[in-house]
């Protein structure tokens, strides 16, 4: 189990294979690369700048992975997040599950990115072709997707 | 309650917008003594004065972590050695 910030890109078949290095009781690797889209609202994006707090996101990620650990049978998981200005196709991040089986690796990639995305404390920063930039809100609709384990007990 | 022993100085730091609003990333400073909980401290840094007031305006907006972990207003301040503000997380 392992979770880090990253400013460089991260290489996803060198990071599988080191992973599971030797363990063949994984039946199934299941991986999510989250990436920056080339557009806004129908407006190009030049750039995305991730934010952080260093030292809190090291503790939460670890919390999220201990909780995963705790749902799902995974015989190891990778989480890396990128912070810095990245250009629209760059890679933000890598979240890797492995498990005997695949509805194990499934359902701990998908709960790794959920409680990602509303607990490990990131900020994107959109500057557009004008030079403006805001700062990205927060969907509801990711809440929504992190809620729902909450209703479904380990 | 004028006891500055029990009354320690803590460091208060400021992410993303809020950092921006705020015009710093972070300080030290020691609290006053009817600060006990999150809400409080929410409702004290919008009676700062400027640029305070612009950046806490929206205290339902801004989301609170003491010594690396999330909290809630109802939270306790207690021994708090670093309190951070920052709008909710837009990672992943």
């Amino acid at each position: 189990m392992a979770a880090r910030v990253s400013r460089a890109d991260f290489d996803i078949s060198a990071e599988m294979a080191a992973l599971i290095g030797g363990d063949t009781g994984i039946g199934g690797v299941a991986l999510f690369v989250g990436k920056v889209r080339g557009e806004v609202n129908g407006e190009p994006l030049v750039s995305l700048t991730l934010e952080h707090y260093p030292e809190m996101t090291e503790a939460e990620l670890e919390r999220i992975e201990a909780e995963a650990r705790e749902r799902f049978a995974l015989s190891a998981s990778l989480i890396i997040h990128r912070v810095g200005e990245l250009k629209p196709g760059d890679n933000i991040v890598l979240v890797i599950a492995c498990a005997p089986h695949r509805q194990d690796a499934f359902a701990g990639a998908e709960f790794l990115m959920d409680y990602l995305k509303t607990r490990a404390p990131f900020w994107k920063k959109e500057t557009l072709a004008d030079g403006s930039s805001r700062w990205v809100d927060a969907r509801e609709s990711d809440e929504e997707a992190a809620s729902t384990w909450v209703s479904t007990p380990p | 309650m004028t006891d500055t022993k029990t009354n320690a100085e803590v460091t208060l730091r400021y992410f993303a917008w809020l950092r921006e609003r705020a015009g710093r990333g972070e300080e030290r400073l020691k609290l006053p003594p009817d600060v006990l909980t999150v809400g409080d401290l929410l409702r004290w840094q919008a009676g700062r004065g400027h640029p305070f007031d612009q950046a806490f305006a929206k205290p339902e907006a801004i989301r609170v972590a003491i010594d690396h972990a999330h909290v809630k207003p109802t939270a306790a301040i207690g021994a708090a050695r670093e309190i951070a503000f920052f709008p909710p997380v837009t990672g992943g």
